[in-house]
């Protein structure tokens, strides 16, 4: 088991530290293992499990930096990468934008390993595939599937008392059932730290009646609709924004946060007044790692706050340049919903269109933050409050900032790939061809 | 967890800000360390015997076993600045078997015959714990073993010898070009590969290769504070199956289009190519932004290059077309049953699609594909009809054949091998005929160059991509410069839609250095040549918006 406690993970950095003669020295380990299994056409496919512990030490000298990475343990080797990663540092060429290292920091203690998911093994994930498969089958429709789970800590130390410890499991499972003719697709994904919470039996129930349901796609003229993105979907666009809000690029003047004429849109409000979205590695249903790579906390970040832009961030040095705090980009966010099932939100549609992932979305102009992908697995026609019949898929241009101003209403919010996100209803979303795929 | 990071930055292009942090596969060590030699090829036999005879032992009916050892170096600078060099070496052995029918693989780090000997249980033991769940037995197509072979990249000059002081004072002169030209910002990098690879399997064979590619690439930004505007320009090299030889500047391997651009073949100078970058994203701000609707679109093989990927490479892979990727890359609109038919009619007369595993330098030529069958080429779209697929050992049988195709390849030690796409290319036209005429020859066209926004359906049907360089052609020649172009299509509408291809002189490569498939997702790099294209009357939109 490669999981280390804080107690162990300290003992060998405090050790590792020890050995430095440099000016400023990080250490960071990290370990844990993984494992995975794949099936496709109602079968196992491929499967795989790995284990890691890994030590990385950056030593500074000055402003110049090396870092050297090391999987043995013994006193002698980590005395050897230490004297490399100094080494590395002495040949390198200076960096004028390094900046010293944190000193000590409170960290938050979010709870995000459950023991149940650390314990998983091989026969658990083919438990668990084997009674999809068996579903599907009995279903007789054709499945493909994947899933996925861990168990990880990460350990950081400095030369100026810095230490933080986390650890973490997480589940990812995710199905695409297809009907025998290719004609209807379904998909279902969930993703947890505690493996009790996934449901893979409702996950593929979900994915078996989109599959049957999205039969015989009805072909609508591309434009502007109305539609309900499920929180797959919505989540899929919203976090193409929350990871552009970086200070510098905006005060360089290429963000969708530059302002014309120079400065940043820091302050004004460029979202619907019901879009709130905030990092929180405390939340209880996304937890996140307390601290950054660079040993700076993760904390609760307001971003955006009744539409308004509330924060950006902040690497060290340009936090230095411009007289900010660091702040580092957030791995998971919130976005504050309404108190609507899916369903509601469905049955107060008079006309739309309802979206239950994006596929193969790309960045056309990081200006606008104008995205293109294509709806996929279950794309269905509302009308008068009730889903009618599937409709074809679609390709769609557009960004998440102008669809945040043409919000209708939000529902509960879901976890999705670490985020948590409401299903959001939309008007005037930009379909700007169809698609032939199911 | 690094190596999945790495895999999802291909889904999204280059990401170099989180390549600078640091985030990739390996151990980092000392450039000089880049240098060893790593194992000796009897030493790794002894290992990998170790390995097939324990899997034997335990019950698998099949073992093979890849000793890897990956060196990576990549640059990262921005104006004057180095931002990071990530040297690293992952090293290790991944064990792959046959056990009750069914697949196992496990693999490990810790280079003792012991460990090795466990991790070839454990790869048998995994294999016997799925086979509860499996429907359909492997099977393998036959492969003769091939004894004991060794093969290499036929590079001139391996980058690991060239110091990075040189590599960082190209970049910098890269940069400074840049800026002296009017650039408001750069992003420069290099990326160098080995990877050291021996394969052993059951069948008899002993490969050892030693595989090369390199990528030189930047982006210039140019901003106007005082209209908000920003438009950027990434480079038009080629991500290469070469060595440090590529860098360099002959006239010969240059083709100069008048009031146009400058392209590069086997040979790039990348500091000229900065010098014209920082020009034309300033020209950028000022492009008329393009009206919507159809245009004859002439493609440069920079444009052209994930074109193919995307709508020929892709759909075209057989794991795909059964369904083994549904659940994240997706189907294929390229069934069995329209490759069977012998009368699909994938592109118009004149497109001939070749995939080739032995092609010179491109990223995907190797001698022996990562399951030990010996590659090759082979057509797969000839005078326009689908003729073939791409497949590996375990699924060629689907296709009624009995001999792999050599598709095969892992993205590491410790990851399995599943098919992953050969070069795939377009054949020149037969005639002489250069950018030039093709230019000469069109009344209203936008002439695209290099590699931008790029999405496409899970089955390949309907596409859109975007470039770096768009210019307007009227009545045979270039008038300008355009922006806000994308172009939507459907992949048989679009290839139908192929009315002319220069000749072999134009005939140069794209690659993609970090094509992403699978989960976990695994990354693999591949190139894609073809000349100076044009295709009718394709339908292009207008991208630009406000917010």
């Amino acid at each position: 088991m490669a999981i280390l406690s804080q107690e162990e993970a300290k003992k060998i950095i405090d050790k590792v530290l020890g050995y430095s003669k440099s000016d400023e020295m990080k250490v960071e380990l990290t370990g844990g293992r993984s494992g995975n299994i794949r099936f496709a056409r109602n079968s196992v496919s491929t499967a795989g499990a790995s284990n890691n512990l890994a030590l990385s030490i950056t030593s500074v000298l000055g402003k110049k930096t090396g870092t050297s990475d090391i999987n043995e343990f013994d006193d002698a080797s980590l005395e050897k990468a230490v004297r490399r990663a100094e080494e590395m540092a002495r040949l390198a060429p200076e960096n004028p934008e390094y900046m010293p290292m944190p000193g000590p920091q409170t960290f938050g203690k979010p709870q995000a390993f459950v023991d149940t998911t650390a314990n998983m093994k091989a026969p658990d994930r083919a438990k668990l595939a084997g009674a999809s498969i068996k579903s599907i089958r009995d279903s007789q429709l054709s499945g493909a599937g994947f899933l996925e789970d861990s168990a990880n800590f990460n350990a950081i130390g400095n030369s100026k008392g810095l230490f933080g410890y986390h650890k973490s499991t997480n589940v990812d499972f995710s199905l695409t059932i297809r009907t025998p003719d290719g004609t209807g697709s379904g998909y279902a994904a969930g993703d947890f730290n505690d493996v009790s919470k996934l449901n893979t039996a409702a996950l593929t129930e979900v994915a078996i009646q989109k599959a049957k349901a999205s039969q015989k796609a009805v072909a609508l003229e591309p434009g502007k609709y109305t539609v309900i993105l499920e929180p797959l979907a919505a989540g899929e666009l919203v976090q193409f924004m929350v990871r552009a809000m970086e200070a510098r690029t905006a005060d360089e003047g290429r963000s969708f946060l530059s302002k014309k004429g120079g400065g940043t849109r820091l302050g004004e409000k460029i979202l619907d007044e019901r879009v709130t979205i905030y990092s929180d590695p405390g939340n209880g249903q996304i937890p996140g790692s307390p601290f950054s790579s660079e040993g700076y906390p993760h904390e609760k970040v307001m971003w955006f706050d009744k539409g308004v832009v509330k924060n950006m961030s902040y690497s060290p040095y340009w936090a230095q340049q411009k007289g900010a705090k660091p702040l580092p980009q957030p791995s998971g966010f919130v976005m504050e919903g309404g108190s609507q099932s899916l369903a509601e939100l469905i049955k107060g549609t008079e006309k739309g269109i309802l979206v239950t992932r994006f596929w193969y979305t790309r960045w056309l102009d990081p200006q606008t933050l104008l995205y293109t992908g294509l709806t996929r697995d279950g794309t269905f026609y509302i009308d008068k409050g009730q889903i009618k019949h599937p409709v074809k898929n679609f390709r769609f241009n557009e960004s998440p900032v102008i669809m945040l101003n043409n919000l209708e209403a939000m529902g509960i919010p879901v976890r999705t790939r670490g985020n948590l996100v409401p299903p959001l209803r939309i008007r005037d979303f930009t379909f700007s061809s169809l698609s032939d795929a199911v | 967890m690094k190596r999945r990071e790495f895999a999802k930055l291909s889904g999204l292009g280059l990401s170099a800000t989180l390549f600078a942090g640091g985030a990739m596969a390996g151990n980092r060590i000392s450039a000089e360390e880049l240098l060893n030699p790593g194992l000796d090829v009897a030493v790794k036999k002894r290992l990998a015997d170790a390995a097939l005879n324990a899997a034997k032992s335990k019950g698998a009916t099949y073992a093979d076993v890849r000793v890897g050892r990956y060196l990576r170096q990549y640059l990262f600078t921005r104006e004057n600045k180095v931002q990071n060099i990530v040297n690293s070496e992952s090293y290790g052995i991944g064990i792959r078997v046959i056990a009750n029918g069914t697949w196992g693989f496990a693999s490990t780090n810790e280079m003792t015959p012991a460990s090795i000997a466990a991790c070839a249980e454990m790869a048998v033991e995994m294999a016997k714990a799925n086979a509860e769940i499996q429907l359909e037995p492997v099977v393998l197509a036959p492969q003769k073993g091939v004894g004991e072979q060794t093969w290499r990249t036929p590079i001139q000059k391996n980058a690991f010898d060239i110091p990075v002081k040189e590599k960082i004072d190209l970049l910098m002169e890269v940069n400074g070009a840049a800026m002296k030209n009017g650039a408001s910002f750069v992003t420069s990098n290099l990326f160098f590969v080995n990877e050291q690879k021996y394969f052993a399997s059951t069948d008899g064979s002993y490969i050892d290769q030693d595989v090369h590619r390199m990528w030189p690439t930047f982006t210039v930004s140019a901003v106007n504070k005082q209209t908000g505007r920003f438009k950027t320009r990434d480079a038009l090299s080629a991500p290469i199956g070469m060595g440090y030889e590529y860098l360099s500047n002959k006239a010969s391997e240059k083709i100069v289009v008048p009031n146009g651009p400058t392209v590069y073949r086997y040979a790039y100078d990348m500091i000229e190519d900065a010098t014209l970058a920082a020009l034309q994203a300033k020209e950028k701000l000022s492009a008329k932004s393009v009206p919507a609707g159809k245009y004859d679109m002439i493609l440069d093989p920079s444009n052209l290059g994930l074109t193919i990927h995307e709508s020929v490479g892709h759909p075209l892979e057989l794991d795909r077309v059964l369904g083994y990727e549904a659940n994240l890359a997706g189907t294929s609109f390229a069934s069995m049953e329209k490759l069977k038919s012998k009368n699909f009619q994938y592109g118009s007369k004149i497109v001939n699609l070749m995939a080739d595993k032995i092609q010179p330098n491109t990223m995907g030529l190797v001698a022996y594909d990562d399951e030990g069958v010996p590659c090759k080429q082979w057509p797969l779209v000839k005078d326009g009809i689908l003729v073939n697929f791409q497949a590996t050992r375990d699924q060629v049988h689907l296709l009624g054949e009995n001999e792999s195709q050599g598709c095969s390849f892992a993205e590491s030690w410790d990851s399995v091998q599943f098919q992953r796409m050969p070069n795939v290319s377009l054949q020149p036209g037969p005639d002489k005929y250069s950018i030039h005429d093709m230019i000469k020859d069109t009344e209203k066209g936008i002439y695209i160059l290099g590699r931008g926004s790029s999405s496409i359906d899970q089955q390949r049907y309907n596409f859109q991509f975007s470039g770096q360089l768009f210019y307007e052609i009227k009545n045979g020649a270039i008038v300008g410069m355009l922006d806000d172009v994308a172009y939507q299509s459907n992949t048989q509408e679009f290839w139908n839609s192929c009315a002319r291809i220069c000749d072999k002189d134009d005939y140069r490569l794209f690659g993609t250095f970090f094509d992403g498939k699978g989960q976990p997702g695994q990354v693999s790099a591949v190139s894609h040549g073809c000349p100076t294209t044009r295709f009718n009357g394709v339908n292009v939109i207008n991208t630009g918006r406000k917010i």
